[in-house]
């Protein structure tokens, strides 16, 4: 289980994180919705250490990880997979190359072993035969779902997606979607998915969240979020102009 | 007298900007020799950047050490033959090779080819996550990027000095002997004179900390980048600039030192 306990975090002068707590439970796919530039990537990166809050605690497995040096934070990161917003693959190697980067990095296992692992991993998300290719000849889809073959090479239990679907045309996001749900059905994984995509949320959720202002506004199944009289998240559903959230 | 004010304002800012920068990157220096004490080196990766610091460059600095070395002698023929010495033509051009400008020149070229690389590779590393990506698979970045391409540079920098010196001297030796048509017997016999072993080996060492500077600023400048494509070209600017004056300020503190 992951606990944020009362997240603050500020750049410069400007409040991002401002007393959040949320739960992540194990095995499930939480959803943590909001605007564009309110604060959900900064979030991600606080669950797996990338930045460290001002105060507050991020537990992971009963440890806090805000509190750990550098070797303890890598130990605790073998745990996680995490697909980046434009999939951040190694430009400099190829698919194969990409996809067996943590495998060799974190395990012993022989170069064939490897080899067939990455094979593996590919046919997973549906890219059999892309293995020498360069990141630079595959189109956004094909990239986000190498990433994800990268982010669940090391069968980490814990997976994060930092908007998967942002950018992809409606089918293409679709497909990432029911790939993301297999994916963690077939690795039992605990997903945390951060989107604006309000649609991609609700099916795929087994509990959503809303970030408004640098804390969770909402929680609950997507039945409960769906339901919710609360006029920000009325708002943010619906995509309308009028209402608590000023846009212009 | 108000312009006169912002001006010195101005300077002051961008020499507080400069030593500050100074003591970022020696922070950054202290963290990339950790790695190197504490980890096995990733020797593939080094031979990579070898490759490309070093193998790469042989034509620019082959171009810039011959054509420094012709220019030298000519220009020490007309300065020589004023009072008749024109037999110190080729000591004159070796020794300036070898001390001097064959290490300096080099590390100028080596700055703008590869450190301006460096932080461009890095800058779009670091703004398209995989930077990011490489602590999340609890991978130190410092450990895969910084280090190669550190060591490389400390190691080739001084092999492309050796070259730039070696085609330096050639170059001198063809415009002294061959067009100014200086005694070639007395060319030769006062480089073998007047230039020590140690003239040679203190250049390389001067090679050595230039590669050292100019890997570490470009890596770091490339490692610190942010605001997109903007922020990746403001960075190469910044490497290939602070690179080249940090080069040539040690120099002057470097030769005080060993000569």
């Amino acid at each position: 289980m992951i606990q944020l306990i009362d997240i603050h975090k500020s750049f410069k002068k400007q409040k991002v994180l401002d007393g959040l707590n949320l739960e992540i439970e194990d095995g499930k796919i939480t959803v943590i919705i909001g605007r564009s530039g309110g604060g959900k990537s900064v979030l991600l990166k606080h669950i797996i250490g990338l930045i460290k809050p001002d105060s507050g605690q991020v537990i992971v497995d009963g440890d806090d990880i805000a509190a750990m040096n550098e070797r303890q934070l890598n130990e605790t990161r073998k745990k996680f997979g995490m697909l980046f917003q434009e999939a951040a693959l190694f430009d400099s190697m190829n698919v194969e190359d990409n996809v067996a980067f943590p495998l060799r990095e974190h395990t012993k296992k022989k170069e064939r072993e490897i080899l067939e692992i990455v094979k593996d991993r590919l046919q997973a998300v549906g890219l059999p035969g892309v293995e020498k290719k360069m990141p630079s000849e595959l189109s956004g889809g094909m990239r986000k779902r190498v990433g994800l073959a990268r982010a669940i090479a090391l069968h980490p239990r814990i997976v994060l997606f930092d908007e998967p679907t942002t950018g992809l045309d409606p089918i293409m996001t679709e497909a990432i979607d029911k790939l993301i749900v297999d994916t963690q059905k077939m690795y039992n994984l605990t997903c945390i998915i951060i989107s604006h995509d309000i649609k991609s949320a609700l099916e795929m959720g087994d509990k959503v969240a809303m970030l408004y202002e640098g804390r969770i506004i909402e929680e609950g199944t997507p039945e409960k979020i769906n339901n919710s009289e609360n006029p920000i998240l009325r708002q943010f559903l619906s995509g309308s102009l009028e209402g608590p959230i000023s846009v212009i | 007298m108000n312009r006169l004010i912002q001006a010195i304002d101005r300077f002051g800012r961008s020499i507080l900007w400069y030593v500050e920068e100074m003591g970022r990157i020696s922070l950054f220096f202290i963290s990339a020799l950790s790695w190197l004490v504490r980890s096995p080196l990733k020797v593939r990766l080094v031979f990579k950047q070898m490759e490309f610091v070093g193998v790469k460059s042989i034509f620019v600095v082959v171009l810039t050490g011959t054509f420094t070395g012709m220019v030298m002698s000519l220009q020490g023929y007309y300065g020589f033959r004023l009072f008749s010495a024109e037999s110190l033509v080729g000591s004159t051009v070796a020794l300036g090779m070898t001390r001097e400008l064959g290490p300096v020149l080099t590390a100028l070229m080596v700055t703008a080819r590869a450190g301006s690389a460096m932080a461009a590779e890095l800058g779009t590393m670091k703004v398209t996550e995989q930077i990011d990506a490489l602590y999340v698979m609890a991978a130190n970045p410092i450990r895969h990027l910084i280090v190669p391409r550190v060591v490389a540079s400390i190691a080739m920098v001084p092999a492309l000095t050796i070259v730039s010196d070696f085609m330096g001297i050639m170059g001198g030796y063809f415009v002294g002997v061959k067009l100014l048509k200086i005694n070639e017997g007395i060319f030769l016999k006062n480089i073998y004179k007047l230039v020590g072993l140690d003239d040679i080996y203190n250049g390389l060492i001067k090679a050595a900390c230039f590669g050292l500077i100019l890997s570490l600023v470009g890596c770091y400048k490339g490692f610190t980048t942010y605001g997109g494509a903007e922020g990746v070209g403001r960075a190469t600017t910044e490497a290939v600039v602070i690179a080249s004056i940090s080069i040539l300020i040690s120099d002057y503190f470097l030769t005080a030192l060993m000569f």
